[in-house]
C-alpha cells in the first residue's frame, strides 16, 4: 500500500507544550513536595480521587504512570529484568514488576528526578485486581498506611443503590479519615466541590473532542493521540485550573482542525488521507508506541475510538462529576470505569463506538499483562463481528514488556486485517 | 491361604474419587431427580457462602475445572495463551453439556479471569440464572457486612424468581449448623495428616474433601468420618519424610498425580490450600440468638476468614499467618504450587517467601496446570527439597 502523505511533522499544537509545562511541573512539585511539607498519596488511574487528594492539598503519583513512561523511555526491560531477578514470576503484570524494578533501582521518575515516598497508599481497585496485589507489594517497602477504596463490580453495567452506598461508607469512614491524618487536615468540603466543578468543566471539553471524530475525517486519533488527550484528566490534574485550561485549548484546537477538514496529528504530522476508521480496544503497547501508531498511519488509518481511553472515566455515557452529591458522585466515577464493566456492557459499548463513529471495523490490542482488558476479548471480537457485520483484527503485544511486541508479526496482522476490510467493503456491509 | 490386606480406607476412597471424576455430574442429577424442581447451582472458586444455597433448598456446586483427562477443543479458542487453564476447561465443560444439571452459575471475587468468566457466561448461556459475587474487601461489618448481606439477599431474591425456596431464617440457621457439623468434620478429617500423615495422606484427604463439592452437607460430612474412623484403622507406618504446607492452589487444582509425586517425593503435605473454599472460615459460623444468620455468615466472613491471596491484606502482616501454620503444623517447610498464570498467586509468592525467609522457614516453588501429564522435574525438585530440609533443617 502506498503511504498517504503527512504534513508539518513535528510540529506541536499549543495544548500539547501546555500538557508538557503542566507534567513537567507536577514532577518539580513533587521533587520539592518533603521542603515545601506535602504530602504525597500514590493511587491509580482508574476510580482515581485526584479532587478529593487536592482538596487535602496533596500530591498524587500514579504509578502505572510511571510504568508506562519508563515503557516509552525504554527503561522497563531493565526494571522488569530486576523485578524477576527478585522472585518475580514472569507470568504477572508488567505494569508492577516495571514499578517494583524502578523502586529496587532508585525510584527516578520520567523527569529524571527521584520520586518522593508515599505518605499515603490509596487503594481504590476499579476493575482490576492486580492493584490490590501491587500495593500490598508496595506497602511491603515502603511501610506507609493504605487506605483501601473496594469499588464493587458493574457485572450487568449498572451501579446499584447498595454498591453507591457501599463506596461512600467507605470514602466517609475509611478513606477521608486516612486522607486527615495524613494529612493533619480536616476535610474541606468546599475546596472538593470546587473542584469537582471544574472537573465537570474540562470532562465537558473532552467529551466534545472525542466526539469530534465522527466527523470526515477525523480531526483526532480517538486511540493514540487519544491516550495524550486523557492524560491530564487521568492523571494528577482533575478538578485543577490548569485542567480546564488545557481542555479549553484542545477544543478550540480540534474544533479548528475539523473546521478545516484536517485529519488528526500523528509522530509525523497531519494525516493527509484518511483510508481506514476503526474502534480500538485494549491498551497500547508503550514500549514501541510509535512504531506501533505508524503502523496505522502509513496505511491511513485512524482510531476514531477506542475504550483504552475510557479507562479513567465513561464521560460519553453522560457520566460528569456533580459537585451537588461530592461523595455519591466520587463512587459513580469509581464504579463507572470502563473495566469495571462487565462484558455485556463492554460489547454494547464497543457497538455503539463501531456504529456512532461510522467505523469499518475495530482492532483488539490483547495485551499479556492485562487480565482484567484480555480475558474474554475472544468472545468480544466475535460477538462484534456478528451484531455489526464489520470485521475485527486481533493483535497481542504487551504494556512494557518489549519481549512481547513483535513488530513484524503485528504490522503483518494488521496489514492482513486492513485487506479484509477492503475486501468487505467491496462487498458492503450487512 | 496368602494373607489378604483390606485397606480399611478403601471402599471410602473409592467413592470419593468417582465423585471426584464425575464430570457430568450424575450425582447432581440423582440429586435434582430426588428433590424434583430443587435448583443446582455451580460455582467458580474459592469462596461462596455454601449454607445460603442449602437453606434455599438449592445444592451449591463447587466446580474446580475440568482437571487433566479432559480434552479442550473449543475452550481454548475463547482464550489467549498467557491466561490460566481453569477458565478454559470450564467453558469446555458448559459447552459441551458437562455442566447441563445446573441450573445457574455464581462466579465469586477472585481474580479478573474469573470474574470476566462471568460475564462470558452471562454472553454464551443467556437463558442460565448467572451471578456475580462481589465478596467485601472492607471488614467492617456496618459497611462491608452491610454489603455482603445485601448480595447475599439479591441472590436468594433471584434464585427465589426461579423456584427456590424463600430465605427463611429457621432453614439459614440449619443449614448453618449442617454446614459448621461438615466443617468440624473435615478438622478432625486434617487433624489426622497433621498427626500421622501415614494414616492418611494429603492426595487421600484431597478426595475425600473434594467429593463434598456437589454434596449436601449433612451427606458429605458422613462421607468425611466414614474417612476418619477408616483412616483410624490403617496399621501405623513409620515413614521418614519432610512435613510440608503447600500454598497456591486455591483456585485451579493441581492433578492428583502431581499430589502423589510430591508425595513419592519425600514430602508430606501437612495443610495446604487445596479447594480453600470449603475450609475458608476458621472455624464454626456462630450465629448470636437475636442476630440475623445472614449477617452471622457476612460477620464470620469478614472477622475469621482465612489468609489468601484474593483477601486483602488490611491491617494484618503479610505470610504471618502463613508463618503460624507451618509452626502450628509443626512443619519444616512450604511448597508454592501455583497454576500458571495465576495473578494472585503469583504476585502474593514474593510476599509469602520474605516472610518465610524472615522465619527461616525453608520454601521452594514451581507452576503446573491442571492438565499437566509430566511431573518428573517436580519429583526431582521436590524430593531435592525434602532431602534438604531433613538432613539440615535442624541445623537452622
Amino acid at each position: 500500500m502506498s503511504t498517504p502523505a503527512a504534513a508539518a511533522a513535528g510540529a506541536k499544537d499549543e495544548s500539547q507544550i501546555r500538557q508538557k509545562r503542566m507534567i513537567g511541573e507536577h514532577f518539580e512539585r513533587l521533587a520539592r513536595a518533603r521542603h515545601d511539607g506535602r504530602k504525597v498519596v500514590y493511587t491509580f488511574v482508574p476510580g482515581n480521587l485526584t479532587e478529593l487528594i487536592a482538596s487535602f492539598g496533596m500530591l498524587s503519583v500514579l504509578p502505572e504512570i510511571n510504568a508506562l513512561q519508563s515503557g516509552m523511555r525504554g527503561r522497563s526491560a531493565a526494571y522488569i529484568a530486576e523485578a524477576e531477578k527478585s522472585g518475580h514470576s514472569e507470568d504477572v503484570c508488567t505494569y508492577v514488576k516495571c514499578d517494583i524494578g524502578m523502586l529496587r533501582s532508585g525510584n527516578i521518575g520520567p523527569t529524571g528526578t527521584k520520586l518522593p515516598e508515599p505518605d499515603l497508599l490509596l487503594l481504590s481497585y476499579t476493575g482490576c485486581f492486580t492493584f490490590m496485589k501491587w500495593f500490598e507489594l508496595l506497602r511491603e517497602q515502603y511501610r506507609c498506611p493504605v487506605a483501601m477504596l473496594h469499588v464493587p463490580y458493574q457485572p450487568d453495567g449498572v451501579i446499584t443503590p447498595s454498591m453507591r452506598a457501599y463506596v461512600v461508607d467507605q470514602l466517609k469512614n475509611e478513606v477521608i479519615p486516612a486522607m486527615e491524618r495524613v494529612s493533619g487536615r480536616r476535610l474541606d468540603l468546599d475546596e472538593l466541590t470546587a473542584q469537582l466543578a471544574r472537573s465537570a468543566a474540562a470532562e465537558d471539553d473532552l467529551v466534545a473532542v472525542w466526539e469530534s471524530a465522527r466527523h470526515r475525517p477525523s480531526p483526532i486519533d480517538g486511540y493514540f493521540g487519544g491516550v495524550y488527550y486523557v492524560g491530564p484528566i487521568f492523571s494528577a490534574f482533575r478538578g485543577s485550573e490548569e485542567a480546564v485550561a488545557y481542555y479549553r485549548e484542545l477544543r478550540r484546537e480540534v474544533d479548528a482542525r475539523m473546521a478545516a477538514g484536517k485529519g488528526p496529528a500523528t509522530p509525523d504530522g497531519t494525516l493527509a488521507e484518511e483510508r481506514y476508521r476503526l474502534v480500538v480496544e485494549g491498551p497500547p503497547n508503550w514500549t514501541s508506541f510509535n512504531d506501533f501508531w505508524r503502523m496505522f498511519t502509513r496505511e491511513g488509518a485512524v482510531a476514531v475510538a477506542s475504550t483504552y481511553t475510557r479507562v479513567g472515566g465513561l464521560y460519553d455515557t453522560g457520566f460528569r462529576h456533580d459537585a451537588s452529591h461530592p461523595f455519591e458522585t466520587l463512587a459513580d466515577y469509581c464504579l463507572g470505569c470502563y473495566t469495571n464493566l462487565g462484558l455485556p456492557a463492554r460489547v454494547a459499548l464497543l457497538e455503539r463506538y463501531i456504529r456512532e463513529y461510522h467505523a469499518d471495523g475495530f482492532i483488539i490490542n490483547s495485551v499479556k499483562s492485562c487480565n482484567s482488558f484480555s480475558a474474554g476479548q475472544l468472545l468480544m471480537l466475535r460477538e462484534l463481528e456478528r451484531r455489526t457485520g464489520r470485521p475485527g483484527g486481533f493483535i497481542e503485544s504487551d504494556l512494557v514488556d518489549p519481549r512481547y511486541f513483535g513488530k513484524a508479526n503485528i504490522e503483518n496482522r494488521i496489514q492482513s486485517y486492513l485487506q479484509m476490510v477492503d475486501a468487505r467493503r467491496h462487498g458492503g456491509y450487512a | 491361604m496368602p494373607e489378604t490386606h483390606v485397606d480399611p480406607c478403601g471402599a471410602v476412597l473409592e467413592r470419593a474419587r468417582a465423585l471426584v471424576e464425575d464430570r457430568s455430574l450424575a450425582h447432581v442429577r440423582a440429586w435434582k431427580t430426588a428433590n424434583p424442581g430443587a435448583l443446582a447451582i455451580g460455582y467458580l472458586p474459592i469462596y461462596v457462602p455454601r449454607p445460603l444455597f442449602e437453606a434455599l433448598g438449592c445444592l451449591p456446586v463447587a466446580l474446580f475445572g475440568g482437571g487433566d483427562e479432559l480434552e479442550i477443543v473449543r475452550g481454548d479458542s475463547y482464550f489467549q495463551s498467557y491466561i490460566c487453564h481453569i477458565p478454559r476447561s470450564t467453558l469446555e465443560l458448559g459447552l459441551s453439556g458437562h455442566l447441563d444439571p445446573l441450573d445457574g452459575m455464581v462466579f465469586p471475587s477472585i481474580c479478573d479471569v474469573i470474574r470476566n468468566l462471568g460475564g462470558m457466561w452471562r454472553m454464551l448461556f443467556p437463558d442460565r440464572y448467572v451471578a456475580y459475587l462481589d465478596i467485601p474487601q472492607n471488614f467492617d461489618m456496618a459497611t462491608g457486612g452491610r454489603f455482603f448481606a445485601h448480595a447475599m439477599r439479591e441472590i436468594a431474591e433471584a434464585l427465589g424468581a426461579r423456584g427456590a425456596k424463600r430465605l427463611d431464617a429457621a432453614a439459614l440457621r440449619r443449614a448453618i449448623g449442617g454446614e459448621n457439623a461438615r466443617r468440624a468434620s473435615l478438622e478432625r478429617l486434617d487433624a489426622i495428616r497433621r498427626a500421622e500423615p501415614w494414616r492418611l495422606r494429603a492426595s487421600e484427604a484431597y478426595l475425600i474433601a473434594r467429593a463434598g463439592a456437589g454434596l449436601p452437607a449433612a451427606t458429605h460430612r458422613a462421607l468425611v468420618d466414614e474417612a476418619v474412623e477408616a483412616a483410624s484403622r490403617r496399621p501405623a507406618r513409620l515413614i521418614d519424610n519432610a512435613r510440608v504446607v503447600l500454598r497456591g492452589s486455591f483456585c485451579e487444582q493441581p492433578p492428583l498425580d502431581l499430589i502423589r509425586s510430591l508425595e513419592k517425593a519425600g514430602c508430606d503435605i501437612v495443610d495446604d490450600d487445596f479447594q480453600l473454599g470449603l475450609r475458608t472460615i476458621d472455624g464454626e459460623i456462630a450465629v448470636g440468638e437475636d442476630e440475623d444468620p445472614l449477617d452471622a455468615l457476612a460477620r464470620t466472613y469478614l472477622q475469621r476468614g482465612v489468609a489468601t491471596a484474593s483477601r486483602y491484606i488490611a491491617n494484618d502482616v503479610k505470610g504471618a499467618a502463613l508463618v503460624s501454620r507451618v509452626r502450628e503444623c509443626g512443619a519444616d517447610g512450604v511448597v508454592f504450587a501455583a497454576a500458571s498464570f495465576c495473578d494472585p498467586a503469583l504476585l502474593d509468592q514474593p510476599m509469602l517467601e520474605a516472610a518465610l525467609d524472615r522465619a527461616s522457614i525453608p520454601h521452594t516453588s514451581f507452576k503446573f496446570a491442571e492438565n499437566n501429564a509430566q511431573f518428573q522435574t517436580i519429583r526431582e525438585q521436590a524430593g531435592a527439597f525434602s532431602d534438604s530440609v531433613k538432613l539440615w533443617g535442624a541445623e537452622r
